[in-house]
């Protein structure tokens, strides 16, 4: 569905009398399928709203190459419009208006009749639950309905790929969780949805995949748990009531145990894939007749592969 | 056919924006209004014009002028408050026609000064003014001809700077040699007279105390209309440039 090749973008900046070159985004390679919820994950200034303000048509590329939905970015971003909705970070309303009077006039700019116009904003009012407040003024809407009326507007001209920057930024964690499921919903409609982020639990409860970018790079490619088990897959902590020497000698040497730690009161195993881990290790100590006091998984984060990419934390960052 | 829907189009909104909250054409008229009222009566004795509907004739067609360059000038404001909603943003991404996204603008305040104009003639009329339609009506075409130009320019200017910081103080150093040097308020002599020769406007008062007076077919007449003209052709072409370049 989006399809990307050396995409770059830099800008000029004046600081004084110095101007200096940025390269914002160097060179992106991405490949998006059809019906996915693709993310761009990476902290402020890595290059994610430029990349997504080139695939929206916003700004041109320096260079490289991009087909999104089928039309060549480049060549013919007329026809990209015609397939791609976008919404900004910052909202997109005139406060004096209503939420219907913006989707009505927000569908015609696509050429879509008046008519039709207004029964696909009672239906996108509906679909968005803004049906109760599709009247008054857009300047009385909390921050959650306001957004919510910035992504109906960017699906109003029924899309193929719907570019969302940032869509939770500033909400509360109700309104995000309710993003979220508005987010699946278009999924579930066959809309390709492509967000950026800067949340680690968003791009990994959200995203069918996504990109990790840095510096204007993308730095690793992945579904979430892809990328979590490249990095060091999973931990497990084996609690032993003293029986910690028996229990190593048992442990070291299956094949699924990449490494083994002895800590005080037991062991810490690094394996590939812990659910599958843990019933092979209760049954070897169970099966020893070995005391086991506790067992606990940990499983890594986003932050421990943007972490590994990197060498910084998201979280500092 | 789809240049003319879309600028239909954002007329549409642009002008269910102004009607809502249109503090800005009050605003509008305060400053030609205060001039009728406070400045006019000073006229007669200033120009030692015969009558009072003499000065009213004299000065209200100038005082149009003003209100035309002073209503088109400053829109740029509002275009830069549209940028920063994100409203523009959003019809970026559409495939709207990037022309009629200034034309749908500039013909709103082409539409808000004409009717700014009339009420200011209305109000002129206990004064003494007294003008034939026709008359009037051809000294409309050329204040809408300003208010398209300007407004054009304007939000060219907007585009480009982004800032109202960097907007107010540009306008406002070009507003007012444009106002001084156009004969509105009195009478131009000397060399300011020979000055004034290359300003538009002061052309554009010329043709309107000419049609207030009655004389359409006075020269100065198809001259103003055919400086704004190309001038407004000229402006209306670089804004249009300026707009499919940042609204690419």
């Amino acid at each position: 569905m989006i399809e990307t090749k050396g995409l770059r973008k830099s800008f000029r900046s004046r600081q004084g009398r110095e101007t200096k070159t940025v390269e914002a985004v160097r060179g992106v390679d991405l490949f998006v399928g059809e019906g996915e919820i693709f993310g761009f994950l990476g902290p402020n200034g890595a290059g994610k709203t430029t990349t997504l303000r080139m695939l929206a048509t916003l700004i041109e590329p320096d260079g490289g190459a991009a087909t999104i939905a089928g039309a060549d970015l480049r060549r013919n971003p007329g026809e990209v419009r015609r397939r791609i909705g976008y919404v900004a970070q910052g909202g997109s309303t005139w406060d004096e208006v209503s939420a219907r009077e913006e989707l009505v006039l927000h569908a015609r700019m696509y050429g879509i009749s008046k008519a039709e116009a207004q029964r696909r904003a009672v239906r996108a009012l509906e679909a968005f639950q803004l049906t109760e407040f599709a009247d008054r003024k857009c300047k009385t809407y909390s921050g959650g309905q306001r957004r919510r009326v910035d992504i109906a507007l960017g699906v109003i001209h029924e899309p193929k790929v719907v570019f969302l920057d940032e869509p939770t930024t500033g909400l509360d964690p109700q309104s995000r969780a309710h993003m979220w499921d508005e987010i699946r919903r278009l999924r579930s409609e066959g809309v390709t949805v492509f967000v950026t982020t800067h949340y680690l639990e968003e791009a990994d409860a959200l995203c069918d995949r996504l990109a990790i970018m840095d510096y204007g790079e993308i730095v690793a490619e992945g579904t979430p748990d892809e990328l979590k088990r490249d990095v060091a897959g999973d931990v497990v902590t084996v609690g032993l009531n003293g029986s910690t020497p028996e229990a190593a000698q048992l442990l070291d040497g299956e094949d699924y145990v990449n490494k083994l730690e002895t800590t005080e009161d037991g062991l810490r195993l690094y394996v590939d894939q812990g659910a599958t881990a843990i019933p092979l290790i209760l049954r070897k100590i169970d099966g020893a007749g070995l005391h086991l006091g506790t067992i606990e998984l940990h499983r890594p984060s986003l932050d421990d592969v943007f972490l590994e990419k990197t060498g910084r934390s998201l979280r500092e960052s | 056919m789809k240049l003319l829907r879309d600028t239909w189009l954002i007329f549409q909104r642009q002008m269910v924006l102004v009607l809502r909250n249109p503090v800005w054409v009050v605003i509008g008229i305060l400053q030609p209004l205060y001039f009728l009222l406070l400045f006019g009566p000073l006229l007669k004795d200033a120009l030692q014009a015969p009558t009072t509907a003499d000065a009213y004739r004299f000065f209200v067609p100038g005082l149009l002028v003003m209100l035309a360059m002073f209503g088109s000038m400053f829109v740029g404001f509002g275009l830069i408050a549209e940028l920063r909603a994100g409203v523009i943003e959003r019809s970026r991404v559409t495939p709207i026609s990037r022309l009629a996204l200034m034309l749908g603008r500039a013909l709103r305040d082409v539409a808000t000064l004409v009717v700014q104009a009339a009420l200011i003639t209305v109000l002129a009329i206990p004064f003494g003014l007294t003008v034939r339609v026709g008359d009037v009506l051809l000294a409309y075409l050329m204040l809408g001809l300003i208010g398209l130009m300007l407004s054009a320019a304007s939000n060219a200017i907007a585009l480009k700077l982004r800032s109202e910081d960097a907007l107010a103080p540009l306008m406002n150093g070009v507003a007012q040699p444009l106002l001084l040097l156009s004969g509105i308020l009195l009478p131009l002599t000397g060399w300011v007279a020979t000055v004034a020769d290359f300003n538009p406007f002061s052309w554009a008062v010329d043709a309107s105390r000419a049609l207030f007076a009655g004389n359409p077919g006075d020269d100065s007449v198809w001259q103003a209309l055919l400086i704004l003209g190309a001038l407004t052709a000229l402006t209306l072409f670089w804004s249009a440039r300026a707009f499919a370049r940042s609204v690419r």
